[in-house]
């Protein structure tokens, strides 16, 4: 069975929806839709205050390159353009829209139809990527159009799609390629037309048995694409470890995939593809996973952009008394969000309600120096070196040490005995040495 | 060449001759060449450098006292560099030494801006992550839900070096001594979120400053604590020296200008304006704000 080599853990799976087919949640009376959902510069608002959109209208372009579309994911009417706290704690600008009727953009095709044949060409598909606002779905939220653009002097040979999922109880991805398998497949293959490969691999662990069954069938129709299955370890779905994994390729420290010629895309970013290419679509939807183990009614639920997270909690049966975190993400790379109306964004993979005591940390104790947290760091760093780097405000020796090459994978902190908060650490390190580089950079 | 075999006491004399011999021939090539590259360094830097505190704490702005002594000799000038440990009374002694005068400096003394304890501004989330101001900024609002407010985990506590700022038990806020606080400024440039700045320590300690650093707009601010700026403009107009401005929805009181009349506290409608070691207030039925005023304030 395939897998990375260096490192890696292995937490709990705890996948208690994947049973549970996806549905879609009721439109909310309200959203608010922050502008900034994608790495690289914020886009900016389109709409005024009072104006009435439909859905899929766009209310906030990206401009510069590494930037995208916002669209409104309802129909109605645009009551404010104000700040939003968000999944990063702060506020952020955002467009508020009260909910009246389900009108939508024309020229979105919304029948469930499967369109198979893929006429548009290369650069209509990066167009119409762009434009639909689709952006990677893994959680990074990437814009997809930039991936595919493959810079001079490069060329790609393969195509990854991850449907790893390693993350602990998300399974939303899982849910994705069992019920749209067929329509992802066909986003897949937009993808490998776009950056001219011939050949592609979805990377699915072997806990997902049913989806990798259901894709080797569908896959049997699509020749170049390939069902890779993979041996359960975290952080496989880390595009490093992806690659490592299926073509035993290593990335150079701080270049991207690219540089060994391959372009890794989530399948649910490949389902948004499918629908930007072939329905006119934009992303205006994701799949959610609402889940944790005191939790009434675990799902995947269809939700749009901008829903409020209670909206969901309360659709899979409420908060529960016991609850001790609201994470939006899975557990091992999630955020605690510090309030119930941060808005479901593009990267939302999920919404994990943890428990009260497991939410918990325990009180960090002195580090005993085990040396589990080198053995467990999948991208054969020294996390407690660099932490203490960081602690200590060693920057420039940090970035010796390639603090930059962390993928913050939390594999450190999980396995440390002592409880020590090394990622805590480690991001703030990378925060600070980031700073310190693009300062020099300037001078 | 047949070699005589040597006798003990030969042996012994040959090594001392020989060791001499090298000893002598060392000592007169490291006397030229110490001659050659003799470094000649003024003698009023050790004398400066004595007279300096030796915390090494940078507040100067340079790395040491060594090198603010080297660089005071070197240019001469009084007017750009200062000793906030050791104050004026050290500086009139490098004047005398170095046979300049010394300006008068006022003292400083670090100040917190901020008056989000845990009864002005609740706690709404509970944070769990490493000990570290820095690192909790980097995450999120904070526990009261204040972008810009204290976040209480002690950077400043961890970069003094003179043991003059504590994180108070029961506010949740640093609390910055009179008597130990040298103005090294050590405490503003660790605090991520800026409250910290360096004031005049003032007659007595008498300060008065708007202890609040939120540019959120009123609303917003009131919100998450209920003593903040909500940049009201009402002790811009109250204050008869133009010392307070008003920008990004928070006032400000320069502390050059102001003359510590004690006017604009009281028509602070948010009591986010502090004032320290000031006798109470006579009680004036009927004047806005004498209550607010008359609550004993927070040191520093």
């Amino acid at each position: 069975m395939k897998t990375f080599k260096l490192g890696g853990v292995h937490p709990e799976e705890n996948k208690i929806s994947a049973g549970k087919a996806i549905e879609v949640l009721p439109l909310p009376a309200k959203v608010c839709i922050p502008v900034s959902q994608s790495l690289g510069a914020p886009s900016k608002v389109v709409v005024e205050k009072g104006a009435m959109v439909k859905t899929g209208q766009i209310i906030a372009k990206g401009e510069s390159f590494i930037s995208s579309n916002v669209h409104s994911s309802v129909a109605g009417k645009v009551t404010k353009i104000d700040d939003v706290i968000d999944t990063s704690g702060y506020k952020r600008q955002a467009v508020y829209i009260d909910v009246e009727g389900d009108e939508w953009e024309e020229g979105i095709d919304r029948s469930p139809e499967i369109i198979h044949d893929i006429v548009s060409d290369r650069d209509t598909i990066i167009r119409k990527i762009n434009e639909m606002g689709v952006v990677g779905l893994g959680g990074a939220t990437f814009p997809s159009h930039v991936k595919l653009m493959v810079p001079d002097g490069k060329k790609a040979e393969y195509l990854l799609i991850n449907g790893v999922e390693c993350e602990p109880y998300l399974t939303s991805d899982h849910r994705l390629m069992l019920e749209r398998g067929e329509e992802m497949v066909i986003g897949v293959k937009i993808l490998m037309k776009a950056l001219g490969v011939g050949k592609a691999f979805i990377g699915i662990e072997k806990n997902k048995q049913d989806a990798i069954v259901h894709l080797n069938v569908i896959c049997s129709k699509h020749p170049g694409v390939e069902v890779v299955p993979l041996k359960v370890k975290y952080p496989q779905g880390g595009e490093k470890q992806l690659i490592k994994a299926v073509l035993n390729r290593e990335v150079p420290s701080g270049k991207l995939p690219i540089e060994v010629g391959c372009v890794v895309n989530n399948v649910g970013t490949a389902l948004a593809v499918y629908e930007a290419v072939q329905k006119n679509k934009p992303l205006i939807d994701r799949v959610v996973t609402v889940t944790g183990k005191s939790v009434a009614k675990p799902s995947n639920l269809l939700v749009r952009i901008g829903t409020p997270v209670s909206a969901l909690v309360e659709f899979a049966g409420g908060l529960p008394e016991d609850a001790g975190k609201v994470i939006s993400g899975g557990p091992m790379m999630g955020k605690a969000l510090t309030s119930m109306d941060v808005p479901v964004v593009k990267g939302t993979s999920g919404i994990l309600i943890m428990q009260g005591a497991e939410s918990k940390r325990a009180a960090a104790l002195n580090c005993i120096r085990c040396g589990r947290c080198i053995t467990a760091c999948p991208m054969g760093l020294e996390p407690v070196l660099l932490a203490q780097l960081s602690e200590n405000q060693l920057f420039e020796r940090a970035e010796k040490e390639r603090i930059m090459d962390c993928i913050e994978c939390g594999s450190c902190h999980f396995t440390c005995p002592a409880g020590r908060p090394l990622l805590d650490y480690l991001r703030l390190g990378k925060n600070k040495t980031g700073i310190l580089i693009r300062n020099r950079g300037k001078k | 060449m047949h070699l005589k075999e040597l006798t003990v006491n030969e042996t012994v004399l040959f090594a001392v001759l020989s060791l001499s011999a090298i000893g002598v021939a060392s000592a007169v090539i490291l006397y030229f060449v110490a001659q050659k590259f003799k470094v000649i360094e003024d003698p009023r830097i050790d004398v400066v450098n004595e007279i300096l505190p030796g915390a090494n704490c940078g507040g100067c702005g340079l790395a040491g006292c060594r090198a603010f002594a080297e660089e005071l000799v070197k240019t001469g000038d009084l007017s750009k560099l200062n000793c906030p440990v050791g104050g004026s009374d050290t500086m009139k002694q490098i004047a005398s030494v170095l046979g300049l005068e010394a300006e008068e400096k006022e003292p400083m003394i670090a100040v917190v801006r901020c008056n989000g304890s845990r009864i002005n501004a609740p706690q709404k989330v509970i944070f769990d992550g490493a000990s570290s101001c820095a690192f909790a900024h980097a995450l999120s609002a904070g526990e009261s839900g204040c972008p810009n407010g204290c976040l209480g985990l002690g950077d400043c506590v961890v970069s003094c070096k003179f043991d003059a700022i504590y994180i108070s038990p029961e506010t949740g806020l640093p609390v910055v001594s009179d008597e130990k606080c040298v103005a090294c400024g050590a405490c503003v440039t660790a605090c991520p979120r800026k409250i910290i700045e360096l004031r005049k320590k003032g007659k007595k300690d008498r300060r008065i400053f708007v202890s609040c650093v939120n540019t959120e707009k009123g609303g917003p601010a009131k919100k998450n604590c209920s003593v903040a700026c909500i940049g009201c403009g009402k002790c811009v107009k109250e204050c008869p020296y133009e010392a307070i401005t008003l920008q990004n929805n928070l006032a400000y009181i320069d502390y050059e200008k102001c003359k510590l009349c004690r006017k604009c506290a009281p028509v602070c409608p948010t009591g986010a304006i502090l004032e320290t070691n000031f006798p109470l207030r006579k009680e004036k039925p009927g004047e806005p704000g004498t209550e607010k005023a008359a609550e004993p304030v927070v040191a520093g």
